[in-house]
């Protein structure tokens, strides 16, 4: 039996009625801070975007709205390394205009992340969309959505 | 089609099967996609990764007033009361239990208890519009609310969306992430909503509108629809364990 599987619609400008009302953006008590910001194609900020962050090894999940700014931010420890590979997350972004979400990689800057697979594959111009810059003691990973710096994205 | 001879690019396309079951993610009707919606190819991941594990939530994310919306406040929302239920399986047809499942919606006025929504209708000082809840053993939701109201938006000239309720659903893969709208049966804007149309496949389209239950309908009380969610298997091949839980 293969059942169809049910569409994706946005998530909409509302979302945070739903999606936010309670914090959730804390995968650790005690950690550093990785933020970033939420660009569109044209270069300006999202206000109206979530960004979901995974670690599927500690089965760890937080998300965060985005602010006026299309800022995000997470409290989060580095995820351990999954077998054969390079710590990192998972990142689902949904916003306004975005029909389904798009799934991207945060890598970290201390880590040699030439040695995992997934990132050795991609064109090396693209591999520094994915690795998380230090920031004033905490961590930033912007997102593009389109354009020369657009982040790459996944199929998934 | 007033807008569609105003417009450059028509805000409803045809029907077409060719794109498949998925959204089309840069529909050109709905506008906000043209800078938002990935311009370069998704790259693929090998199968394996497809299989990973997503979060587990317990019974404490969810408050005992989270599946009925309007029991949120003192009194009741007004509008037509309605009840929402169904089931979120795989594409096997198995039962996805303990997924959180989350919604939110317009009153009965077609007005968000949102900041950004300036839309001149009436909050309702009884109704939030979210809620949650854990599916059961069959995979089973229920939802108390009322039918949210269609509502205008500023995509193009006299755009309305049809009513419609927003759902998050965690399987559990994180493949099986989706959000989601519910839309109810013969709403006389699906033909002009991009949003809906989106979905080029009629046939796919169909999945995201709910059945009136008049079985489940309770008499004197509250409309019901029944809607059933299906959610990926996970990548070809994988079959993922029975949760432990």
């Amino acid at each position: 039996m293969s059942l169809p599987r049910t569409p994706s619609q946005t998530v909409g400008p509302f979302y945070s009625i739903g999606l936010c009302r309670r914090p959730d953006n804390e995968l650790a008590s005690e950690g550093i801070e990785l933020r970033g910001t939420l660009y569109d194609g044209a270069g300006d900020s999202i206000s109206d975007g979530v960004v979901e962050l995974w670690d599927a090894v500690g089965r760890r999940w937080g998300r965060s709205g985005t602010d006026a700014g299309g800022r995000f931010s997470f409290v989060m420890t580095k995820p351990d390394a999954p077998e054969a590979q390079v710590p990192h997350f998972h990142a689902f972004v949904f916003a306004r205009g975005l029909l389904r979400h798009q799934l991207t990689r945060v890598y970290f800057p201390d880590e040699a992340n030439e040695d995992d697979p997934v990132f050795a594959s991609l064109p090396p111009e693209t591999r520094g969309s994915l690795v998380a810059v230090e920031d004033e003691g905490a961590l930033r990973f912007d997102i593009h959505m389109q354009g020369d710096r657009a982040t790459v994205f996944f199929a998934h | 089609m007033t807008a569609a001879t105003r417009e450059e690019t028509p805000i409803v396309l045809p029907d077409d099967s060719s794109f498949g079951p998925e959204v089309q993610v840069d529909y050109p009707g709905y506008r906000s996609t043209r800078w938002r919606a990935p311009d370069r190819p998704l790259v693929a991941l090998p199968e394996e990764l497809h299989s990973l594990h997503g979060p587990i939530f317990g019974e404490d994310v969810i408050q005992e007033s989270d599946g009925d919306l309007t029991r949120q406040h003192e009194g009741e929302p007004l509008g037509e009361r309605i009840l929402v239920h169904g089931r979120v399986n795989d594409e096997d047809g198995r039962p996805i239990r303990r997924a959180l499942v989350e919604v939110w919606q317009a009153n009965a006025a077609g007005r968000y208890r949102h900041e950004v929504d300036q839309h001149p209708a009436p909050l309702d000082p009884n109704f939030s519009g979210a809620g949650r809840c854990l599916t059961d053993d069959e995979g089973g939701y229920r939802f108390v609310s009322v039918k949210p109201g269609a509502y205008p938006w500023a995509n193009h000239d006299n755009a309305w969306r049809p009513a419609h309720i927003h759902f998050s659903i965690f399987g559990r893969l994180f493949t099986q992430r989706l959000v989601t709208q519910m839309y109810f049966p013969g709403d006389p804007l699906f033909a002009y909503d991009p949003i809906f149309n989106s979905v080029r496949d009629p046939r796919s389209r169909a999945l995201l509108v709910a059945r009136f239950d008049l079985a489940r309908t309770e008499p004197s009380w509250a409309l019901a629809y029944e809607w059933d969610i299906v959610l990926g298997r996970g990548g070809e091949g994988t079959t993922p364990l029975e949760d432990p839980s």
